[in-house]
């Protein structure tokens, strides 16, 4: 299996093609079987990349599964894994047919939609696992189109302005980093990102416009690449895009969006600024993670005055997203470990957060949380599921919601405890606006008369959450099952900084292997 | 002695031995029923010319005293030329016929000004530059101002004409500037005067400025483009998918062959030039499109902006540079001829609409041509992983490399903003109000340049066709 990870990423292309192809008609059966064969090539996309983890050998800290082949003007199509991509190749196909399984309710242009998203599969999977500069940003930016158009053409009463924000928002980030790609392009003659993240770029002050920029060319480098990921991750102040684009999303694009695409952000973070750019991350990180904290504040605060079911899960994001930007830019072992954590629990927490809402909103229309009151006397699994996620998202030990924003927290506390403080008051203000909202939309009595005739999860929306309910508390209880796979990475990642900063151990006192 | 010269002016030759001999078969024959026939008949010369050109490798010549260049930048220039134009008037057909002005002096005029444009990328000296200039700019007011009955088409053509005389007025001042104080016409002789490093005396500045204007005029870069939208928007939309695609790249290599090969060794003065007239024209482009509503005048503000992300290319002085001019103009060439293959067809009713809106869910009633439609607005946008976004990366890899980072930030900045309204196209055809705007029909010709060009724009991300090693050859030929 040399092309391990070409089928896995082209797979989905090819299913997406054929359907293009073959498939004709709008009648019924014809939009069954485009859902049937969607849902088949992203399981079997699932199943393949099992091959992967099997593979895959964490001791090793370089890439594997290495494929390179020319592609034009010097540039070549590499892909491989490592410690930290692999995690999210198979955080994306494990995902992919939960997603596929939400569109079912889905009754216009079904083919498109399922066309659409199995091409969002195949590019997000080839984001994480890019070996190259250019490769990378043609596959990161080329994901926008899938988004906008899922956005527009099946999202709800706002959608074309949630649209044009979400594409021209990110675009506008990474267009800079494209700038700063060609820059390390010319700076180190090569686009291949194994060699890049042992080239040194220069840090030495430089002056520009008769401003003095410390770290010199890895500053800038790193704030192109900044603007970029933060516009994606998303950070305060830069995550307004968000809520309106998860309101206006149909379930499953909220639920791609939340688990899968704000993930590349932090994954950004992690096989860009840092490696390649330490100084300048080591310069800049009090920023960023001032930055995170304010998010981790203000967006609980903001979510707690939500009336919209999504828009509020959509903030409580933002806040999870600061705690993994937190730990990145702690620069610490558990720092990188716990964000990475947080960040796959965030997609299984959260895009199961946005099903439950998607349940509900199947049958009533609405996302208003003033419409809904006392579901549990009608719907008592699905009252138990969202109480299990809402914990989750809150960050109740035993739930992998909580080894992240634990780790991140140590790790935040290590370099600097005011900022670990004040990150700790949002997981107070989470559990509030999490538990507020689970109060007013299960508890209480079933008073309105719309909701007297609701039904309960039918067993597709119970086969949907249950894998995603396993994956959390199995994190939950044994997290090593993630933290064996990315340690020895992120240990190289550590020291890799520490040997670039060497002035700045005495702030990173503690990386403690495990 | 003038034989072996003849030799090398051949295609050229060809095709205005061609283009008099239709004419005088036309006349005497049949008129306007020959149409078709000439039409036919020219495609054919100017797409075999274009192959006989790409197929027949030839060092670098020069003919008259090195008055004509016949190097492998022209060569590479021409052949994009020779077929844009073909292409271009074999989907003119069906609008000219429907339109009842199919005479059989269009395709004559299309091959006259072909002609113009081939003589000005392979211009050694500033009197050919200025015979092919004019030969290309007469055919091209004829063309604009072909519908005779109509108030915008005569409008256009006049507008056209002035300005454009205006232009060549000043670019003929800033030659005889420029011989002057060289005392010399020949791009080599002026080149050999100039010294690398020494600063330019300064009635050879104001000879390089009028040039510039005139040529960014003709290039319609900002802040002389203002004839641009008016033309693009009066003249029969054939004649404005002509304006967008040859001529352009004509003019574009006319610059590039002005500054390199006569002004080489003042790159230090005329970079700035073109540095600003990138910057100015990547964003009124950009932001002059936001407000148009019909759809010849985006495409000319789009053209605005694409010529200014083209000279950025030239603006970096680089063989990368000339490289990235090349393949961006190429690349641009294909997203137009597939776009106007595209509004040609625009129609309700038997008239011909302009109007963006009548797109709205487009994609319902035409599902096909309205995705391919979507895949080139993606492109010209230039977003991955359409090729427009390759033509974006060589230009902007150019710039900066040429220390021009400015120039680039500044450029992907307002592809932003430009990206705004090629996704309106796609909100109107894939999330607008249904409004059954537009009519079913689209003549297999076009169909297959529309389905062509976005096929082209999807899989030549895949591998852009060696589009890169031929304008890597042409650059290293410009710059020797």
């Amino acid at each position: 299996m040399d092309n391990l990870l070409s089928i896995v990423t082209f797979l989905p292309l090819l299913a997406a093609l054929i359907l293009a192809v073959f498939l004709r008609g709008t009648d019924e059966a014809a939009q069954r079987n485009a859902k049937i064969l969607a849902l088949v090539a992203s399981l079997a996309t699932f199943v393949i990349s099992i091959a992967i983890y099997t593979e895959f050998d964490p001791s090793n800290t370089g890439f594997q599964l290495v494929e390179e082949y020319d592609w034009f003007g010097g540039l070549k199509y590499k892909v491989g894994v490592d410690g930290i991509s692999v995690l999210f190749v198979l955080l994306t196909t494990f995902l992919m047919p939960i997603v596929i399984g939400a569109c079912w309710v889905v009754t216009d242009r079904v083919k498109e939609y399922m066309i659409l998203f199995l091409i969002l599969e195949t590019l997000m999977i080839a984001v994480f696992c890019a070996l190259d500069l250019v490769l990378f940003y043609v596959v990161f930016e080329a994901g926008l189109i899938p988004m906008f158009l899922i956005i527009g053409i099946w999202g709800g009463q706002n959608r074309v302005y949630a649209a044009f924000k979400f594409f021209l928002y990110t675009l506008f980030g990474s267009v800079l980093m494209l700038v700063a790609m060609l820059a390390m392009w010319w700076d180190a003659g090569t686009t291949d990102i194994p060699t890049l993240l042992n080239h040194q770029f220069s840090s030495d002050s430089i002056s520009v416009l008769g401003f003095q920029i410390f770290g010199g060319l890895q500053t800038l480098l790193f704030l192109a690449f900044f603007a970029s990921f933060a516009v994606k991750m998303p950070m305060w102040p830069v995550h307004t895009w968000l809520p309106d684009a998860h309101v206006q999303a149909p379930t499953a694009g909220s639920v791609v969006l939340a688990a899968i695409l704000l993930k590349m952000g932090g994954y950004g973070f992690l096989r860009f600024n840092l490696p390649m750019f330490p100084v300048a991350s080591d310069y800049l990180a009090t920023f960023v993670m001032t930055l995170s904290v304010i998010a981790i504040i203000y967006t609980s605060l903001v979510a707690l005055m939500q009336q919209d079911m999504k828009k509020l899960i959509a903030y409580s994001s933002v806040a999870h997203m600061g705690f993994v930007t937190m730990g990145i830019f702690a620069l610490n072992q558990q720092g990188l470990d716990g964000a990475i954590f947080q960040m796959i629990s965030h997609g299984f927490i959260s895009g199961a957060l946005f099903l439950s809402v998607g349940v509900i909103y199947d049958r009533m229309h609405t996302r208003e949380i003033d419409a809904y009151g006392g579901l549990v006397v009608r719907m008592p699994v699905y009252a138990m599921i969202f109480m299990f996620f809402t914990m989750a998202n809150v960050g109740l030990p035993g739930t992998s919601g909580f080894v992240g924003e634990f780790l991140t927290l140590s790790a935040a506390f290590q370099v600097n405890t005011w900022i670990a403080f004040l990150a700790t008051t949002g997981v107070i203000l989470s559990a509030g606006y999490a538990l507020w909202l689970y109060r007013r939309v299960v508890f209480g009595d079933l008073i309105k008369e719309s909701l007297k005739t609701i039904t309960d999860m039918n067993t597709r929306e119970r086969l949907m959450v249950a894998p995603l309910v396993v994956m959390t508390l199995v994190l939950g209880v044994y997290p090593a099952l993630v933290l064996d796979l990315i340690g020895p990475t992120v240990t190289n990642l550590v020291d890799h900084i520490q040997l670039a900063t060497p002035d700045a151990v005495s702030a990173v006192v503690t990386a403690p292997s495990h | 002695m003038i034989s072996s010269d003849l030799n090398i002016v051949l295609p050229e030759l060809i095709l205005a031995a061609f283009a008099m001999a239709a004419l005088m078969f036309a006349v005497y024959t049949k008129k306007d029923e020959t149409a078709p026939l000439v039409t036919w008949a020219t495609a054919g010369v100017m797409i075999v010319l274009g192959l006989w050109i790409a197929f027949t490798p030839m060092e670098n010549r020069t003919a008259f005293n090195g008055a004509f260049v016949d190097d492998g930048f022209s060569r590479f220039a021409k052949v994009i030329m020779l077929w844009a134009s073909a292409i271009m008037l074999l989907l003119s057909q069906d609008y000219l016929r429907r339109n009842d002005m199919f005479k059989f002096e269009y395709p004559i005029l299309i091959a006259l000004a072909t002609l113009g444009m081939m003589m000005m990328v392979s211009a050694g000296d500033l009197m050919s530059l200025y015979m092919g200039l004019e030969l290309q700019s007469l055919a091209l007011y004829v063309i604009a101002a072909f519908r005779r009955d109509s108030l915008k088409s005569t409008e256009a053509g006049l507008k056209y004409f002035v300005l454009g005389a205006l232009s060549s007025g000043m670019l003929l001042y800033g030659a005889s500037f420029v011989y002057g104080y060289t005392g010399t016409t020949n791009f080599a002789g002026i080149a050999s005067t100039i010294h690398s490093g020494a600063p330019l005396e300064l009635g050879l500045i104001f000879g390089l400025v009028f040039l510039c204007v005139g040529m960014a005029f003709k290039i319609s870069a900002a802040p002389f483009h203002m004839w641009t939208p008016d033309v693009y928007e009066g003249s029969p939309t054939p004649v404005t998918a002509f304006f967008a695609t040859a001529p352009k790249v004509a003019a574009a290599g006319l610059f590039a062959r002005v500054m390199f090969d006569a002004f080489d060794g003042a790159q230090a003065d005329w970079t700035q030039i073109v540095a600003f007239l990138s910057l100015v024209s990547m964003f009124l482009g950009a932001v002059a499109a936001i407000g148009q509503t019909n759809i010849k005048r985006l495409m000319a503000y789009s053209s605005i902006s694409h010529m200014g992300f083209a000279l950025m290319g030239l603006a970096a002085g680089t063989e990368e540079g000339v490289k990235a001019l090349l393949i961006y103009m190429a690349i641009y060439v294909v997203m137009n001829i597939g776009t106007f293959a595209f509004i040609l067809n625009m129609e309700k009713d038997g008239r011909a609409v302009t109007d963006i809106r009548s797109l709205g869910q487009y994609s319902k009633a035409a599902p096909g041509r309205a995705a391919a439609l979507a895949i080139l607005m993606f492109s010209l946008a230039g977003i991955p992983p359409m090729v427009g976004f390759i033509g974006k990366l060589y230009v902007l890899r150019a710039a900066v490399g040429a220390d021009m980072a400015w120039l680039a930030v500044a450029g992907v900045v307002a592809s932003v903003i430009g990206a705004f309204y090629y996704l309106r196209i796609i909100y109107y055809m894939y999330f607008g109000e249904d409004v059954d705007g537009l009519d079913g029909k689209m003549p297999g010709l076009h169909y297959v340049a529309l389905m062509g060009a976005a096929a082209i724009m999807l899989i030549g991300i895949i591998n852009p066709f060696g589009l890169e090693g031929y304008a890597a050859m042409a650059a290293q030929s410009l710059l020797k």
